[in-house]
């Protein structure tokens, strides 16, 4: 130690510099050593100590080492040389476990004692390992450093399966090593979308058919219950719903924690991190700290662009030219060979902001900028990520984007563009030959020729040259070239189902089938959505038709349903529920009556009235009553009347052939019969059903959906009628001879209804607009077409008629019953 | 910056249990004895909110509404509400109290005096 004397005169240890003293040789500790040197290489004197038992490398490349695609010699950042050089003690495998602030020293575990005068903690963050039995088995790793990876890498030889815990970016980063290293992996994911923190729904999706399509397996909403193991070593992953996933190695990639634990028992103040000020200086001024292990403005890190800047204004205050540091706003890149993603800012949308999304479903692409108050304040890349950086920088700097709105989704090249900034004149400057339709091969010429020859409209311009009338990715150019040709004449086309999309709801339902759309997020990829995960209204609809489209196999969205179809009740103005057991065919009897008079004083319920339907319906229930409710009500044989649904409510009856003196059928019977049908299934909206004994008809039935009306010889069978807000008697549909043939005729039509009428609309609305010749032709032109729609209808109510009550009271879901606990605000003050 | 004296429990900070009780994109309630009902909100993103568990219209139960992004539609007249600030938004005015949280470890930790006193009404841009 012959450097010049510093001119600070009060060192702590002897030593004629002061002497700086750094735990953690990591990515932060090191880099704030490079900055002071870069400063001051004269000023301390350094000891660096580092738990692992080795030199600075980049951990953040420890996944390209995984993968194959790097050495560790090549992620070395500071190889022993750079302590040499500069004279630093590097103290490595060594961690230390504990501060003495009152005598200014630290203690490694091996007993190595340092005095300081300055003191850095640089620790990092630890990862979270999820409370669960087997957790501890061998075999289950963390990916935080090279031991992690050499573990990872030995059970890898072995080929076998992999079990990844966590979707995020450390946990996809190890599947992708892992696949790559030959393993069968299997990712788990708690939430609904990978990288939820980074990617919303849409970009979320997109990645997880790209990593399954690559052989892994990712299951999203796994929730683990517990690491199996053989003979110490793990075997398998079980989880809650009863699963169990074989593995040979499991990695626990669920997140990390800031590591305190020194820091805390030291006395310095920490909440999630070790707490800093803006010149990185702990509750002790003479211990300063940065990396992950801080939090600093109530913000803690995961990511290193951050701690560059940390260590920029550590290193100015270690160096007395204080410049502070303000926090950071983060960006994130997957390190995954082949898949372009980006991420930066807030998305979650809220509060005045604006999505502008861009869809390309033949390139995989998707973009989504976020904008509020004129600023950028969020971004969300999938598949081409080129404008990335820009974005980025937008954000930052919180640039007024005003000027570039409309261009901005476009990216750089174009917004910044010398030209104009409409985005008509991008089109306006394409040749004639370009290719405007890539699904129907339409050339610019062709369309701008098919408006001028009239087509007037976008839904004119689709039917005339087919333009935009597949995939629809190219509508917005239509639409421009709809502008530049004809200025304000530009019709409005038909209604689009909301204002996500451009479709209407007949276009959806029939693409949906067309291309075999199967999930939420890929008929919004595929038809170009212009909102990110859709609104509440296409969101019911979307839920519904694919509900329709794929019977038994497409799971139902519970986050795509208003509260009563989740609640299976109807909310009230004061937030209890009404409950309405159904009541089939309105007929009732002594025991059920008695269960309904039980609950009503059991519960307390402040009413019970005759519905309009024919039933009892029973108010004012507590959310967490329900299920108990539910399970009285069973017990004496009663189910859900889905009067909260968009199904069937009710089928009302009169008392028909068996007691009224006019009755020419059984027309009670016939309606129990219907409802035992057709309960359960879900419709474009609620539809009702009454089977009238003649044609006094007082059951009503030439107001319902589907209504009977019993004569002499069969039955008259009437559709689309309506005693709601707009009054519309029945048209008579045909009228058939048997029992036999109404139940199947009342199948089909349902199913032509359901398979046909748009989200929201009853039967009325629905023959009003297609009129009473299509539903007939559509169900009797073709003499095999009537069964065929009947059978359809029952292999869809094969996987809906089970009283969603039952599940209820047997405690499934029973966390929307429940309180998360309950508050008492005396019992919870501290002792003193 | 104030910081807590002691853990999570009887300090700053009310643990009210693991994040995983919540569904991703729905809430959960929690009444305060002698005070107002609380409704805590885990959004898709799983990022978590406390509001008072009232529509600013007509009390509506908030924690039973559909959760988008960070905003809430009340499940009675379809209010849209802030997750983050309490606020109306749109055309509709009015502001819901809310109560600073975070999650901490996979548990989520409220913070107490507002929790107990009936949240408070500001701007929650501290909010973690
Ligand atoms: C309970 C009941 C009134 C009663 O006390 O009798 C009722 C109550 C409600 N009706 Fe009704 N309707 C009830 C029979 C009717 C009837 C009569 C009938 O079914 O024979 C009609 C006219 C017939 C028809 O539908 O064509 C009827 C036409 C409506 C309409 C208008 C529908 C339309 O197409 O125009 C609505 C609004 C809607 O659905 O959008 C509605 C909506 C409602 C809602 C769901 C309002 C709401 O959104 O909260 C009410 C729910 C109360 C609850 O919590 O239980 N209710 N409602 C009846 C329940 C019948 C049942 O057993 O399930
Ligand atoms: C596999 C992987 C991939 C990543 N990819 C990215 C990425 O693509 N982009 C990105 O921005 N970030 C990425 N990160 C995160 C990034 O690596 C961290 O943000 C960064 O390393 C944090 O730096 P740090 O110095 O705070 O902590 P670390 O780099 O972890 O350094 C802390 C060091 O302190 C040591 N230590 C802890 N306690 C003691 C003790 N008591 N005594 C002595 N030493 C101790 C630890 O052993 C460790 O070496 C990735 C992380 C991992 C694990
Ligand atoms: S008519 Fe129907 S919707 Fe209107 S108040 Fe009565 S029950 Fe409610
Ligand atoms: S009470 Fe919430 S919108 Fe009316």
């Amino acid at each position: 130690m012959n450097a010049p004397a510093s001119f600070d005169a009060q060192s702590g240890s002897g030593g004629e510099r002061e002497r700086l003293i750094v735990i953690g040789n990591g990515m932060a500790g090191c880099r704030a050593i490079e900055e002071v040197l870069e400063r001051d290489p004269e000023r301390y004197d350094i000891v660096i100590f580092g738990a692992e038992p080795r030199v600075n490398y980049n951990r953040i490349m420890l996944s390209p080492v995984l993968a194959g695609e790097k050495t560790f010699d090549e992620i070395v950042i500071n190889g022993q040389d750079w302590y040499d050089k500069n004279t630093i003690t590097l103290v490595s495998g060594d961690p230390v476990q504990k501060i003495d602030r009152d005598r200014k020293m630290v203690v490694s575990v091996s007993g190595h004692t340092e005095y300081y005068d300055r003191l850095l903690i640089a620790t990092g963050s630890d990862p979270f390992i999820i409370p669960v039995p087997g957790n501890d088995l061998s075999g289950v790793v963390t990916f935080r450093d090279l031991d992690d990876v050499d573990k990872m890498l030995a059970a890898a030889e072995g080929g076998g399966n992999a079990v990844v815990i966590g979707g995020g970016l450390l946990g996809l980063e190890a599947a992708h090593g892992l696949s790559l290293r030959g393993m069968n992996v299997t990712v788990l994911h708690l939430m609904p979308t990978l990288m939820e923190r980074q990617l919303d729904e849409a970009a979320g999706w997109l990645l997880k058919e790209e990593l399954e399509r690559r052989g892994q397996t990712i299951r999203i909403g796994a929730d683990t219950q517990a690491i199996l193991g053989k003979d110490g070593h793990v075997s398998g992953v079980q989880l809650k719903d009863g699963t169990e996933i074989e593995a040979d190695i499991v990695v626990m990639a669920v997140g990390i924690r800031p590591s305190t634990g020194l820091a805390s028992s030291a006395g310095l103040d920490t909440e999630r991190g070790i707490m800093v000020d803006d010149h990185m200086v702990t509750s002790d001024p003479a211990i300063m700290a940065v990396g992950e292990c801080v939090q600093h403005r109530g913000a803690c890190y995961g990511l290193v662009a951050p701690l560059w800047d940390m260590c920029r204004a550590l290193a100015d205050h270690l160096t007395d030219q204080p410049s502070g540091y303000e926090g950071s706003v983060t960006s994130t890149k997957l390190k995954v060979s082949g898949i372009d993603l980006f991420s930066a800012g807030d998305f979650s949308g809220s509060d005045g902001s604006e999505d502008i999304v861009m869809r390309d479903a033949s390139r995989g692409i998707y973009k989504r900028v976020v904008v509020q108050d004129n600023k950028l304040i969020g971004a969300v890349l999938y598949g081409d990520t080129a404008d990335g950086n820009w974005y980025f920088d937008l954000l930052k700097k919180g640039e007024d984007i005003s000027d570039i709105r409309e261009a901005l989704i476009f990216g750089q090249a174009f917004a910044s563009g010398s030209t104009s900034l409409d985005p008509n004149s991008a089109v306006a400057a394409m040749s004639d030959d370009t290719e405007i339709c890539g699904c129907n091969g339409v050339s610019k010429a062709k369309v701008v020729g098919t408006i001028l020859g009239g087509a007037t409209s976008l839904d004119a311009v689709r039917s005339s040259c087919k333009a935009s009338a597949s995939c629809g990715s190219c509508t917005g150019i239509v639409e421009s070239l709809l502008v530049l040709t004809l200025g304000d004449d530009v019709e409005e086309g038909a209604k689009t189902m909301c204002k996500c999309t451009g479709f209407g709801h007949g276009d959806v339902r029939k693409l949906i089938v067309e291309k075999g759309l199967r999930e939420i997020p890929q008929v919004m990829q595929e038809l170009h959505w212009t909102t990110p995960e859709g609104c509440s209204s296409c969101r019911p609809a979307l839920n519904y038709y694919l509900l329709c489209a794929y019977p038994g196999d497409y799971i139902d969205d519970q986050q795509s349903r208003f509260v009563n179809e989740r609640m299976h009740a109807n909310i009230q103005k004061d937030g209890t529920y009404s409950v309405v057991p159904r009541m089939w065919g309105g007929l009732t009897n002594p025991k059920e009556l008695r269960a309904i008079a039980d609950v009503v004083e059991k519960y307390d319920a402040p009413m019970v009235k005759v519905t309009g339907g024919q039933r009892l319906d029973i108010f004012g229930i507590k959310k967490d009553d329900l299920p108990a409710v539910w399970a009285d009500l069973n017990a004496a044989g009663m189910v859900s009347g889905h009067a909260y649904g968009k199904s069937l409510r009710t089928v009302k009856t009169c008392v028909g052939s068996e007691w009224c003196r006019f009755g020419t059928q059984d027309s009670t019977g016939l309606g129990v019969k219907l409802e035992h049908m057709t309960w359960g299934s879900w419709m474009p909206h609620k539809f009702k059903i009454a089977v009238s004994g003649c044609p006094r008809n007082c059951a009503e039935a030439t107001i319902k959906d589907f209504g009977i009306i019993c004569v002499d010889s069969g039955y008259e069978l009437q559709v689309g009628g309506n005693g709601g807000m707009k009054l519309r008697g029945t048209d008579l549909l045909c009228k058939v001879e048997t029992e036999q043939q109404v139940m199947e005729h009342c199948a089909a039509f349902v199913q032509l209804y359901r398979e046909e009428a748009y989200y929201l609309e009853r039967t009325a609305p629905w023959i009003e607009r297609v009129g009473l010749e299509y539903v007939q032709s559509k169900l009797f032109d073709d003499p095999d077409a009537l069964g065929e729609y009947a059978q359809r209808f029952y292999y869809s109510q094969s996987f809906c008629q089970d009283d969603p009550w039952a599940k209820r009271a047997d405690r499934e879901r029973a966390d929307l019953h429940s309180h998360i606990a309950e508050l008492r605000p005396l019992a919870l003050e501290p002792a003193q | 910056m104030t910081t807590p004296k002691s853990g999570p429990i009887t300090g700053k900070w009310l643990d009210i249990g693991p994040v995983t009780q919540i569904e991703p994109g729905s809430a959960r309630t929690l009444p305060v004895a002698g005070g107002e009902e609380i409704a805590v909100f885990r959004t898709m993103q799983s990022e978590c909110y406390a509001l008072i568990n009232k529509c600013p219209h007509k009390q509506g139960p908030l924690s039973q509404g559909l959760v988008h992004g960070s905003v809430v539609t009340c499940p009675l007249h379809n209010w849209n509400i802030s997750l983050k600030t309490g606020k109306a938004l749109g055309d509709d005015e009015g502001c819901v109290p809310t109560i600073p949280m975070r999650v901490d470890a996979g548990r989520m930790l409220l913070l107490r005096e507002a929790a107990i006193g009936g949240g408070i009404i500001a701007p929650a841009d501290e909010v973690a």
